[in-house]
């Protein structure tokens, strides 16, 4: 279980975009939140995912509160999560190829070994082709490149995935491969999913439940 | 009408029998046509190479063929790199230098887009004839300088506009677009997503130009903003404007299209009426009909496989590899009927199968 409790969070210790936000998402459990842009739901997903430390509040990972956020998190709860963000160009590094780009997280845990097995294995999963691996980011599309960053966000088998509105910027085609690379993996490791976007057939469709971060911030 | 077997025959055929002598039955049909006006836009045999390192060659755009009327409002969709953006460029004089262009793209005037020079361009085309709604209007506007100074600036060059009328027709400037007045003093970084993009709007709504072109104009925003914004574009296009809306948003295109046309590796492979497209009978071209079928509000299911690379298009039908009608037939290039409107770019397009198995 993954447990969002009464977190507030922001960039502005005296103005933040979340506040005494709390929500839980079940083993397994696929839960997709609605919101404007700005509202501080991408916030909330990266606190969620440890990448940004709340100013209060918790988050309980499998019965376990967090003990550190970014790199001061404990390896195994940072290793918990896979996260893929709206702009694959902001978080791809740009001298990797994209196999490099897959493989970074296997080789910063030192498992590097693992690497040639699990990209071959991934890139199928997401959908590209063996030619586009040696390529660079600059060297493919917007939608290739976030197929390997979801593979990268895959490639320590996470039990949570946080997904920040990860298909916002692509046409319907790469979305549904994308959602269905996800699933897929979903069906095949058991992880939960929180989703976080605006778009609210897209959502619904995809997701057990969605729930609209209005909901969220009355109580 | 000849019963010419095929459209590259029957084409010279129809243009020597056209002159204006005409009597009897096709009298009514040639003063229609006399009287309509022409195109705002006609697009003929549109196609763009780039001349790469080591002498290789990337097809953006081939052979592309579309009119735009006016009052008409006309949807490209395709997925990202399928040269939807070349196209806009190559409207817009935009062009790198290694880009060669064959074919013309008419404006009523006549002017031809890719063969007028800069000087054309930038005196009389770009904002005058041609209004440029951009994909990122936050890039587009000018950092440092208000939205009031921009839009002062742009009536200034565009309409002759001096002070102390300035401001005043800033201001009708920024209404035209929905900007609120109490906004015009913020620079582009303070303006939410929405208001950069009606600032963008409005600067390019200034100079009349008969010509809209919107190039992913709803890009990152979200649903309920996209709405609006395309809304609004549609409202501007009214009775005597075009608006070309180059999107990834199928859901966008619905809300406002006339017309769709949708490009793949460089095509156009679908040139439709909306509400056929995205209603019944739906798409002709396999691709298209992937691409509708992916919709999360439909079957949510993605067209297998990804698109050739523009540097290495496939000999034949470059959808082959992914579609499951694909024959022989399909190893000679299909293409686009000239006429009517409306047609696919497939040797098996789907309806023409519904229909032939209702027939
Ligand atoms: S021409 Fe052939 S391969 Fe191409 S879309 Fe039509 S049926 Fe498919």
């Amino acid at each position: 279980m993954l447990e969002l409790r009464s977190l507030t969070a922001g960039y502005d210790r005296r103005d933040p975009v979340v506040r005494e936000v709390s929500l839980t998402v079940g083993p397994g459990e696929s839960v997709g939140l609605l919101g404007p842009s700005g509202c501080g739901k991408s916030t909330l997903a990266r606190v969620a995912a440890l990448l940004h430390r709340p100013d209060r509040g918790e988050v309980v990972i499998d019965g376990e509160p967090a003990r550190g956020w970014r790199h001061r998190a404990p390896r195994a709860q940072r290793t918990a999560f896979g996260v893929v963000f709206q702009q694959p160009r902001l978080s791809a590094d740009p001298r990797l190829t994209l196999t490099q780009l897959i493989a970074e997280p296997l080789r910063a845990t030192g498992r590097g070994a693992e690497a040639p097995d699990r990209v071959r294995d991934l890139a199928r999963t997401v959908g590209l082709g063996e030619d586009l691996l040696t390529r660079r980011p600059h060297e493919v599309s917007d939608g290739q490149l976030q197929r390997a960053c979801l593979a990268r966000a895959l490639v320590l088998r996470p039990r949570w995935l946080i997904c920040d509105e990860m298909t916002a910027m692509l046409d319907a085609s790469t979305t549904a491969a994308l959602v269905t690379a996800v699933e897929d993996y979903r069906a095949d490791s058991g992880a939960g999913l929180l989703a976080v976007g605006h778009d609210k057939v897209l959502l619904e469709r995809w997701c057990d439940r969605t729930v609209h971060w209005d909901e969220l911030t009355r109580a | 009408m000849s019963g010419s077997p095929t459209g590259a025959e029957a084409e010279p055929a129809v243009t020597e029998a056209e002159p204006v002598t005409a009597v009897d039955a096709d009298a009514d049909a040639d003063a229609a046509a006399v009287a309509a006006p022409p195109p705002v836009l006609s697009v003929r045999g549109l196609s763009v190479r780039f001349r790469m390192r080591g002498g290789a060659h990337v097809a953006a755009v081939t052979d592309a063929r579309f009119d735009l009327a006016a009052g008409e409002c006309l949807a490209l969709v395709g997925e990202s790199g399928c040269g939807k953006s070349v196209l806009a460029s190559a409207l817009l004089g935009l062009l790198p230098e290694n880009a060669q262009t064959a074919g013309a793209a008419l404006l009523g005037d006549g002017t031809d887009l890719l063969t007028a020079d800069e000087r054309t361009l930038a005196r009389t085309v770009r904002g005058r004839r041609v209004g440029l709604v951009p994909q990122s209007p936050a890039a587009h506007l000018t950092p440092v300088r208000t939205v009031r100074s921009q839009l002062e600036e742009t009536l200034r060059e565009l309409t002759g506009v001096r002070r102390p009328a300035l401001r005043e027709a800033g201001e009708a400037a920024a209404e035209r677009a929905a900007f609120p007045a109490g906004h015009l003093d913020r620079y582009p970084h303070e303006l939410s997503g929405g208001l950069a993009q009606r600032a963008a709007t409005a600067l390019a709504l200034i100079g009349d130009a008969p010509l809209l072109l919107a190039d992913e104009p709803t890009t990152g925003l979200d649903r309920e903003l996209v709405d609006r914004t395309v809304d609004e574009l549609r409202r501007h296009v009214g009775d005597d404007r075009a608006l070309l809306m180059i999107t990834h948003d199928l859901a966008a295109a619905e809300r406002i299209a006339d017309r769709v046309a949708v490009m793949y590796a460089s095509r156009i492979v679908e040139i439709a009426d909306a509400a056929d497209f995205f209603g019944d009978p739906g798409p002709r071209h396999p691709y298209a009909r992937g691409l509708l079928d992916a919709l999360p509000d439909r079957e949510f299911r993605p067209v297998p496989g990804m698109p050739p690379e523009l540097s290495a298009l496939p000999e034949g039908c470059a959808f082959a590899a992914r579609c499951e009608r694909a024959d022989e037939a399909c190893a000679v290039v299909p293409v686009l009927p000239a006429e009517p409107s409306s047609g696919a770019a497939c040797h098996h397009p789907v309806a023409a199968a519904l229909e032939a198995s209702r027939a």
